[in-house]
């Protein structure tokens, strides 16, 4: 299952588990990352705070976090080659967490609403 | 998205939507950031070959009259008077206090006849000041930004595209000299000039005539499309300041590190007075140095520099992973006393602090034709 957030992360939840990154649309509109600023293991996210950030040569975005948990992976191989973002995003997510509580999904779009909002907002 | 329509738009804004380009507002027009290249891609294309920026956003003032000369060198930091016709200058005009007004080119086009090509950002702001500065002299002065629309091509391949696809010979001209063309009657302005650290030229003329030229190499292919984007960078990594970011109100030349743009002992300059003050009580406090940072991390605009002791001792002005030169580079305005090359000194970026090592701001080593 695949859900996202307003602000281009995904989160991939498999059990309990959620591996979080960027879309494929934040990546595009991005353009070519240079940096990817990753909490440590052992960290706790607050749902829509941010736990680090994403650099593109011209800008810094933050990343939200779409829901609350302990970071339980960190992608390293993004530190030494950000740009595997911009390759395939979903094979390249950023952090995988303990979710604490499901609930937090809820109000994350599936794939046909994230569409729809992309659209809008490239309109 | 109300405030676009306010946004005003160059000669050639249909042609960059055409081609895909990402618009972004910058000084009031809509420009574009990146064509399909992207920022890496086309900041490649000038270091290795040949790009084309359309900057038709910048400013142009003619200024002429009996005492156009005396008045240029008056408000102008570099002096104009000795050189002769179809020189440019790189210079500032400075307030009452030092600081910059803003930093800009201009083209002895004969005597007593001037043009200032000033930043977008800064076009009213320096009409008003030179207005201001210009009572009591016999000038003319002809405000031209909406008239005049401007090219820059540049890199190593510049000087032959510009004679086999623009149809304009460049080997006659020196680095930071221009000449005059007519062309069907309208007169055109090419200099050896650019803001890239590479050999290139400028283009001024006609809304038509740049409309003209920007097809032409486009139809060529011989020149890459290029944005703001990597006109930041490119400018960045040869060390060469933007203002808003190195250059303001409240920072001076000597500051940013101009002091060879400034000729202090022309005894009319405005602003002449505070910057030999300064120098004479040991020189500025604070310096615009490069930082290289010992990670991957980058610290943008804004970002806190710390002495070894955790005291804030500046900010950073500008900041990118180098594309020439794949390190973590930035520069910053900090306190003079930390600024000597190879000083360990540390930088915030977010949440987390980062080693720096002060170095030399010329990141990447430039390549004009002289």
């Amino acid at each position: 299952m695949i859900r996202y957030s307003k602000t281009h992360e995904y989160i991939r939840v498999e059990g309990q588990k959620g591996y979080i990154g960027i879309s494929d649309y934040a990546q595009k509109q991005l353009g070519n990352v240079v940096y990817v600023d990753m909490p440590d293991m052992g960290d706790e996210l607050e749902k829509g705070e941010d736990f680090g950030a994403i650099e593109s040569v011209k800008a810094a975005s933050d990343l939200i976090a779409p829901v609350s948990g302990e970071v339980v992976e960190v992608n390293v191989a993004l530190t030494e080659n950000p740009r595997l973002v911009n390759v395939d995003p979903m094979a390249n997510w950023i952090i995988a967490v303990d979710i604490a509580d499901m609930g937090d999904l809820d109000d994350l779009m599936n794939q046909e609403e994230y569409d729809i909002y992309c659209l809008s907002e490239s309109h | 998205m109300d405030n676009i329509e306010k946004l005003k738009l160059t000669c050639l804004h249909d042609l960059h939507v055409a081609l895909g380009a990402k618009m972004s507002p910058f000084a009031g027009y809509d420009m574009p950031i990146e064509y399909a290249a992207g920022i890496i891609g086309e900041h490649n294309a000038v270091r290795n070959a040949c790009g084309v920026f359309d900057v038709s956003h910048m400013g142009e003032i003619g200024i002429t009259g009996e005492d156009a000369e005396f008045f240029v060198n008056r408000i102008f930091t570099n002096d104009v008077t000795n050189a002769p016709d179809g020189q440019c200058f790189y210079g500032m005009m400075l307030n009452d206090e030092g600081g910059v007004v803003d930093d800009l080119l201009v083209y002895k086009r004969g005597h007593n006849d001037y043009l200032f090509v000033v930043n977008a950002s800064n076009i009213t702001k320096d009409e008003q000041w030179i207005l201001r500065q210009a009572d009591g002299y016999r000038l003319c002065l002809e405000f031209m930004s909406e008239e005049m629309s401007e090219l820059a091509l540049q890199g190593p391949e510049a000087e032959r595209v510009l004679e086999e696809v623009v149809g304009i010979p460049g080997a006659d001209l020196a680095f930071y000299t221009f000449k005059e063309i007519d062309r069907d009657g309208d007169t055109v302005i090419v200099s050896r000039t650019g803001y890239t650290g590479e050999d290139g030229f400028e283009i001024y003329g006609s809304h038509p005539f740049i409309r003209q030229v920007w097809q032409a190499l486009m139809e060529s292919g011989r020149a890459t499309p290029c944005g703001l984007g990597c006109r930041d960078t490119l400018r960045f990594e040869v060390g060469l300041p933007l203002y808003g970011n190195e250059l303001a109100d409240d920072i001076t030349p000597l500051e940013a590190g101009l002091g060879i743009f400034v000729k202090l002992d022309k005894p009319d300059l405005v602003g002449g007075e505070p910057l030999r003050r300064h120098k004479s009580e040991g020189g500025p406090r604070r310096k615009l140095v490069g930082l290289e940072i010992q990670d991957r991390a980058i610290a943008r605009h804004g970002c806190e520099v710390l002495s070894p002791d955790g005291e804030v001792i500046g900010k950073v002005t500008t900041g990118y992973r180098g594309i020439s030169t794949d390190r973590s580079i930035c520069m910053a305005l900090i306190d003079a006393r930390y600024a000597k090359t190879g000083t360990g000194l540390s930088v915030k970026v977010r949440k987390k602090t980062f080693p720096a090592v002060v170095v030399p701001k010329k990141f990447y080593k430039k390549s004009y034709k002289a």
